[in-house]
């Protein structure tokens, strides 16, 4: 097993190859439709960078960084912090109009989902530097129970919980390279296979 | 006076979302040895298993979308429908409130969650009467994301050149387990429906999902299609979340019922690895369940 630790380097991503298992420790930041839509109109695709405060904050938590599409179920503890109760992935491709162009803006290194990505983003992590991790759909508890620390949330109030940047320090999170930085994506791979193997069963091969 | 139920729903409910049948549990336990030591497929069976063992221990929800709520009740002669509605519906929005479900009846209209898991036909509940003289209620918890991949095929089709039979369900049933690749969180339980109209087709396909694993139709050539399915759909390298491997889909089980002699409708459900359902059982006032 590959060892990943925030901030990640572009020669480790390089290093990579789809269906590597790594394990990854650090610093993770949520964000699904509302704040990908929020960097690209705010930061991105703008003369000039709306809301600097909360960019500043960003961006060093992105440069190197890791991305993870999830709208986790979070409980407050009596202290007033935050614990991840249940944090399974959600459906990545809704995010592919942004990606690849948050990936080539903050430098992100790595995308956390489920169901892979697209041919844009394939290509944003081939330009960039970037792999895309698969993490397993369903497995919410035990996701939860890697995140040690919530160390931070931007904009729950406005975006609400599931939609929030939350910013989270994770400890061995096991997860499968399935897009890696040389244009492989695992997802491609498998599906032309079965296609294949599928077509020679029914006889329309 | 017929019993008052409500709390007895509410622990039905605990258990089908915060566990998997031991059936399924050993299922996924045996796909993980077919895999190859350090392979991506077997990490995703190792975390699958880890991640059932804490939702079990910690009482959570094994997956954070607890899904549709689908209920089965066999009432014997004299029971009130009306109250057991009334009672199932209160259970889920207690079960919701203790975190067993995560709210998720959206008004198609508005948006607006209810909050509670009830709504308009949300819980999903099914009444039959019977002639036991016992109360017999199935759960099965159905997630969205592999509800999103169920399909329904009109034979004949031409593309996948299948006629009206068996071999043409064959290759229905294949071509959706193609589509569908790791979507539905594979590996999955296929449950298909022959014949038919569109809407007891998919009632049918998925009254499928409270058969054990393994369990087998009663009729030899429909058992025979289960087994002979459910080896070609794991040929097909797909392997769980569709990271290419051995088990694509856990079992397939095959109902069918009558249909017009226009139309031949072959449906296909798909429930996810994390396949929950729970029974249970109301015999002389005692409530168990399996």
């Amino acid at each position: 097993m590959i060892r990943l630790q925030t901030p990640i380097s572009e020669e480790q991503i390089r290093a990579l190859h789809t269906g590597d298992v790594v394990q990854l420790n650090g610093i993770v930041v949520t964000a699904r439709d509302a704040a990908h839509k929020l960097m690209i109109e705010n930061f991105i695709k703008t003369p000039e960078i709306k809301r600097p405060e909360l960019y500043a904050r960003l961006k060093p938590l992105l440069e190197g960084g890791v991305i993870y599409h999830c709208g986790p179920v979070v409980a407050q503890n009596p202290d007033g912090s935050y614990r991840f109760v249940a944090a399974g992935p959600t459906t990545s491709i809704r995010e592919e109009p942004y990606e690849a162009d948050v990936i080539g803006h903050f430098k992100v290194r790595a995308i956390i989902g489920k169901g892979g990505m697209g041919a844009r983003t394939l290509a944003g992590c081939k330009e960039h530097g970037a792999v895309y991790l698969h993490a397993v759909g369903g497995a919410a508890t035990l996701i939860a129970a890697t995140v040690e620390k919530v160390e931070d949330v931007l904009l729950k109030d406005e975006l609400g919980v599931p939609e929030a940047f939350w910013v989270i320090r994770v400890k061995n999170w096991e997860l499968v390279v399935t897009m890696d930085s040389h244009g492989n994506s695992l997802h491609d791979q498998i599906q032309a296979a079965s296609e294949q193997r599928f077509k020679e069963l029914v006889g329309l091969a | 006076m017929q019993q008052d139920l409500t709390e007895a729903f509410v622990e039905l409910i605990r258990r089908a979302s915060t566990d998997l049948p031991p059936d399924v549990e050993e299922a996924l336990r045996e796909a993980y040895n077919r895999e190859e030591e350090g392979s991506a497929a077997q990490s995703v069976f190792s975390s699958i298993l880890e991640n059932v063992t804490l939702a079990r221990q910690h009482s959570t929800p094994v997956c954070q979308d607890t899904g549709t709520p689908i209920f089965y009740v066999h009432y014997p002669f004299g029971w009130s429908t009306l109250k057991l509605r009334e009672q199932i519906r209160t259970a889920v929005q207690e079960a919701t409130r203790r975190s067993y479900l995560r709210p998720n009846a959206v008004d198609s209209l508005t948006d607006r969650n209810s909050g509670d898991n009830t709504g308009q036909d949300f819980p999903v509940i099914h009444f039959e009467e019977w002639e036991e003289d016992y109360l017999q209620v199935d759960l099965t918890l159905k997630g969205g994301g592999c509800e999103n991949v169920g399909i329904q095929y009109s034979l004949p089709d031409s593309r996948l050149k299948a006629g009206r039979d068996l071999e043409g369900v064959r290759k229905a049933a294949l071509d959706a387990v193609v589509k569908a690749q790791g979507q539905g969180c594979a590996p999955g339980i296929l449950g298909i429906a022959i014949g038919g109209d569109r809407g007891t087709g998919y009632e049918v396909s998925k009254e499928q999902f409270i058969r054990k694993i393994g369990e087998r139709s009663d009729i030899p050539e429909v058992a025979a299609l289960e087994e002979r399915l459910k080896e070609e759909a794991n040929s097909l390298g797909i392997g769980p979340m569709g990271f290419g491997g051995k088990t694509t889909v856990l079992d397939v089980q095959i109902g069918a019922a009558h249909r017009l002699p226009a139309s031949y409708f072959v449906t296909v459900s798909y429930m996810c690895w994390a396949c929950r359902r729970n029974r249970m059982i109301v015999r002389d006032g005692q409530v168990s369940y399996q």
